[in-house]
């Protein structure tokens, strides 16, 4: 069995998990960093890709909007290449309490959030899609931001200062001895070979798995796995954030990201972070309110519903999530749970990772006693080599000037052939990592038709057992399946029976041969789904077709 | 948001506009119209510059619309991108600001007819046009007439006739400066058929500035139209063209592309038809003299990609199997490539002609004497392409009622 041997193990591989690893190794920590899949694979890959800018939580978690106020103008300082400056308005609808935008104008001023009441003629001048009919206008800095970019940027900057990052490494216990977590036992699931780590500090990052992760050092740590529902419109109806103003609830933020804007968010209870499905009543909520915003939104085609898990942290157990602060936790096991050598930093939003991992490393600099200021607020994140991010005429700018058309193997997300070869050079396992990589498959077609182009690549670099490329193919395939169940109606349930069609009738992959093995590496395919309480559940009837 | 921009939404990437697009399948300089098209406009945002270069390509010629099974309004989008693209990049080129400009041209050269004529069509003047402009130098111009459409000005309208035997004709561009024996031949037909022609004063349609790129001018002439047709077409009058580029400009291209959407110009869409289209309505209405004397002769008739935007058929080839005697030979081609004025710029000349060749080939093949075509600018590239003369569809049935030969036969 493979040993080593570090200052930090930092177990998950999201925004929080690659922050804290950047945050050690700049301090001088010998670093390593496991994740059981790919980076972002959990819930920073999942969520709609918004910078707060704090104005959400002002009145009701002033304390999670200062931090997300302070974090977002640190984040647009080192990692302007991650994040688009979109703005945000802050919109009063005739469905809202017209009495709150005071509050929400004062409650800004004191958490400090910037805020700038524009008249409506102005919203609309700028958002000219956006409802008519409302009645007041803030502006607020909100942006949009890439996540993927943004997590492959700190693993890239952590490894630079010596850390080691480890994809597909599933931690399988954590080693105890008398009080004191020592170290972890580690599976390699694409080697399948076991490693053990020992390390001085085990920084449980796992987000919504942080409570599994803790039970193995026999702690109990409180995460209530919040399930939040997303879904990308095929059109980017508008260019900046718009925000209900009003006490947050589902349904009402619409994100400008990229080629798409995302409608989001919902927010459940759900009783395992990786299993959970997407009800037709909450698209048709999301959608419902989506229309108050932009009327005119549900007409238009929807590419994708997919679902998040948030890593909501809250010491005594809740009904209802969104009564838990959206503050971040750090668990300090030792004076917790006697047990020493084991933190937890959950809780917390995307924004507000990098603050997170400060307090994290100062936590572990006191209990190690030494002093190292961190930096990581001061030096610029290095711009991501592939997939850099583009603000929307960037790629095809790009195509036209270099006339790369005949090489585009995605042609929605105008995925060049060069850029898949160089993300499966790069290490991409799966053809999910790819799309985390490049973008393949995110687009209309979700997959239908670059699959069979990048699985044809992938065998080509890779040359493994043909039947390798296979399953590859089949479980990207179904991974984006998923995200069309929800959603099928309109073009996109044209685009389902065009792509089934040529997935049964023209390639015959159902009778792929895969040796009759499941990947291990990607989800399982069809989970049960947790659903909500029934009194939450949408009337019948209420189809969205 | 507009529809145009909407339908992209309904793109399957099935793929058939690329199977079908005449210029892709001749250059590898136009990538096709479902990247230019739906999968581009993803990436066109109303902020920031202008991405594109290859949209310019795009020949416009409609046959990515017409065999989308999903509605895709893809020329459309590429006609707004290619405008977009200008005004980012400096403004439109003196060369489609010229070839833009069909009206200004005419007016001013048609006082001096033979003189102009002759500027423009000697050896000198074309590669000088060649070089300085980029319309290239064997590019089927066409020359300008002595005498302009209608003449002298007559309009028999009187608001006391009745509006049910008034019919309202576009003449554009072409008729007025280049070939008003084809708006003679339209008005005689018309007439033989008890109808009583009103021709009101009348701009450009717009359409050489639509697909030039240049949509702020173009809307002035596209109101201009709107202020004299519209009164018309709300006394009852239906509006003709013998131009099939302008009717589909009136019908769809101009209120689309120029986002007017105007009770004026619901009312004149609503109310305008292709002559061919209009005539057609006739006959079923048993309201046409189809009293046409025989024409021993075939002919190969090309409908043109304008004529196919209409969605109406190829009326003109119905109408002609009215006469005994003429053999009607349809092309089955899409586009002859000139596609407006593209097949007249430098860049795309070749390009324009490779996509017409299987239609040259057609023509020289079938054994037809000449060859008839709705529009004129497609007829003087098949001439161009052929050596064969070509004729508007109205003729032929104005000679068949004994009306006139075309100018064509005559001179052939």
């Amino acid at each position: 069995m493979q040993r080593l041997e570090t200052d930090v193990l930092v177990i998950g591989g999201g925004s929080t998990g690659t922050g804290v690893a950047r945050d050690a190794a700049m301090r001088g920590f010998r670093t390593v960093l496991v994740e059981k899949r790919d980076l972002t694979h959990g819930t920073t890959g999942r969520y709609h890709g918004l910078l707060h800018s704090g104005g959400r939580y002002v009145v009701k978690d002033p304390e999670s909007a200062k931090e997300c106020i302070a974090e977002n103008r640190i984040l647009r300082r080192i990692m302007p290449h991650s994040i688009e400056d979109t703005g945000g308005l802050f919109v009063i609808t005739p469905w809202d309490d017209p009495a709150y935008g005071d509050q929400f104008r004062a409650a800004c001023a004191a958490c400090g959030v910037p805020c700038e009441e524009m008249p409506v003629a102005a919203a609309l001048h700028l958002e000219p899609r956006l409802n008519p009919k409302i009645q007041r206008a803030f502006a607020l800095p909100d942006g949009a931001a890439d996540s993927f970019l943004a997590t492959h940027a700190n693993a890239e900057s952590a490894r630079a200062y010596g850390a080691e990052i480890r994809i597909y490494h599933e931690v399988t216990a954590l080693l105890l001895r008398d009080g004191v977590v020592w170290g972890a036992r580690i599976r390699d699931l694409v080697r399948d070979e076991e490693i053990e780590v020992e390390a001085a500090v085990i920084v449980n990052a796992a987000g919504a798995w942080a409570g599994r992760i803790a039970r193995l050092a026999g702690c109990e740590v409180n995460v209530i796995p919040a399930k939040g529902v997303m879904v990308a419109m095929n059109h980017r109806l508008v260019n900046t954030v718009l925000n209900r103003c009003k006490l947050p609830a589902d349904g009402d933020i619409l994100v400008p990201i990229r080629t798409v804007c995302v409608i989001g968010t919902t927010d459940h209870k759900v009783p395992d972070p990786e299993r959970y499905g997407i009800e037709p009543w909450e698209v048709t909520l999301l959608l419902e309110e989506g229309e108050k915003l932009v009327p005119g939104l549900a007409g238009a085609r929807v590419l994708r519903a997919w679902a998040g898990v948030r890593p909501l942290y809250s010491e005594q157990a809740t009904s209802d999530t969104r009564d838990v602060s959206r503050t971040y936790a750090l668990l300090d096991h030792e004076s917790r749970d006697a047990m020493r050598g084991f933190v937890t930093i959950t809780g917390g939003k995307w924004t507000t990772y990098r603050q997170m991992a400060e307090v994290t490393l100062d936590a572990i600099c006191r209990k190690l006693g030494v002093e190292r200021p961190c930096r990581t607020h001061l030096e610029a994140l290095p711009e991501p080599q592939e997939g850099k991010y583009y603000t929307l005429g960037a790629p095809l700018a790009d195509i036209e000037s270099a006339h790369h058309t005949a090489e585009l193997l995605c042609e929605c997300e105008l995925v060049t052939q060069d850029r898949v070869e160089r993300a499966v050079d790069a290490g991409a396992v799966t053809l999910d990592d790819v799309r985390r990589d490049v973008r393949l498959g995110m687009g209309p077609c979700q997959g239908g038709f670059c699959t069979y182009r990048a699985a044809g690549l992938l065998q080509e670099r890779r040359k493994p057992d043909v039947r390798e490329t296979n399953l590859a193919l089949l479980d990207f395939l179904q991974e984006r399946w998923k995200g069309l169940q929800a959603i099928l109606w309109g073009a996109q349930l044209h685009q389902a029976r065009l792509d089934e069609l040529i997935y049964l009738g023209i390639m015959n992959a159902d009778h792929l041969e895969t040796g009759g093995r499941k990947s291990p590496l990607t989800d399982f395919y069809f989970q049960e789904d947790s659903g909500p309480p029934e009194s939450q559940r949408a009337p019948a009837g209420r189809d969205p077709a | 948001m507009t529809d145009v921009e909407l339908s992209l939404d309904a793109c399957i990437k099935c793929n058939i506009c690329v199977s079908y697009c005449p210029p892709a399948k001749v250059t590898d300089l136009f990538p096709g119209p479902k990247y230019a098209g739906p999968q581009a406009q993803r990436f066109r945002s109303p902020r920031g510059p202008s991405p594109d270069a290859s949209v310019d390509y795009c020949s416009g010629c409609r046959v990515c619309n017409l065999v989308c099974p999903a509605g895709v309004r893809i020329a459309e989008l590429n006609a707004k991108a290619r405008a977009r693209m200008y005004r980012d990049r400096g403004g439109v080129p003196l060369r489609n600001r010229l070839l833009g400009r069909s009206e200004l041209l005419g007016r001013l050269a048609h006082p001096v007819a033979p003189l102009a004529n002759y500027l423009l069509h000697n050896p000198i003047s074309r590669w000088l046009a060649d070089a300085w402009l980029g319309i290239d130098r064997r590019a089927p111009l066409p020359r300008f007439s002595l005498h302009t459409f209608p003449g002298p000005v007559r309009s028999k309208w009187s608001p006391a006739s009745n509006p049910r035997r008034r019919v309202v004709y576009f003449h554009g561009c072409a008729t007025r400066y280049y070939e008003p024996w084809i708006g003679r031949a339209a008005v005689a037909v018309l007439e033989r058929n008890g109808m009583e022609v009103v021709i009101p004063p009348q701009n450009c349609c717009s359409l050489p500035m639509l697909s030039n790129g240049e949509f702020d001018a173009a809307r002035r002439y596209y109101d201009g139209n709107l202020r004299t047709l519209a009164p018309l077409a709300e006394a009852g009058c239906e509006i003709v063209g013998t131009s099939t580029s302008c009717t589909l400009t009136l019908k769809e291209e101009a209120p689309d592309l120029l986002e007017a959407d105007s009770d004026a110009g619901r009312l004149v869409a609503a109310s305008t038809s292709d002559i061919c289209e209009y005539l057609v309505r006739l006959h079923e209405a048993g309201a046409l003299d189809t009293a046409f004397r025989p024409l021993e002769l075939s002919v190969l008739y090309h409908a043109p990609c304008q004529l196919n935007a209409h969605r109406v058929g190829h009326p003109a080839a119905d109408l002609m199997r009215l006469i005994p005697g003429l053999t009607v030979i349809e092309s089955e081609h899409p586009c002859c490539g000139i596609a407006g004025t593209y097949g007249l710029k430098k860049e795309k000349y070749a390009i324009g002609m490779a996509v017409g060749q299987p239609l040259f080939d057609r023509v020289q093949q079938s054994g037809a004497r000449l060859s008839v075509c709705d529009s004129e600018t497609c007829r003087w590239q098949i001439v161009h392409g052929t050596g064969l003369p070509s004729v508007h569809p109205i003729e032929i049935l104005a000679w068949s009622y004994g009306l006139g030969e075309p100018l064509a036969i005559r001179k052939g």
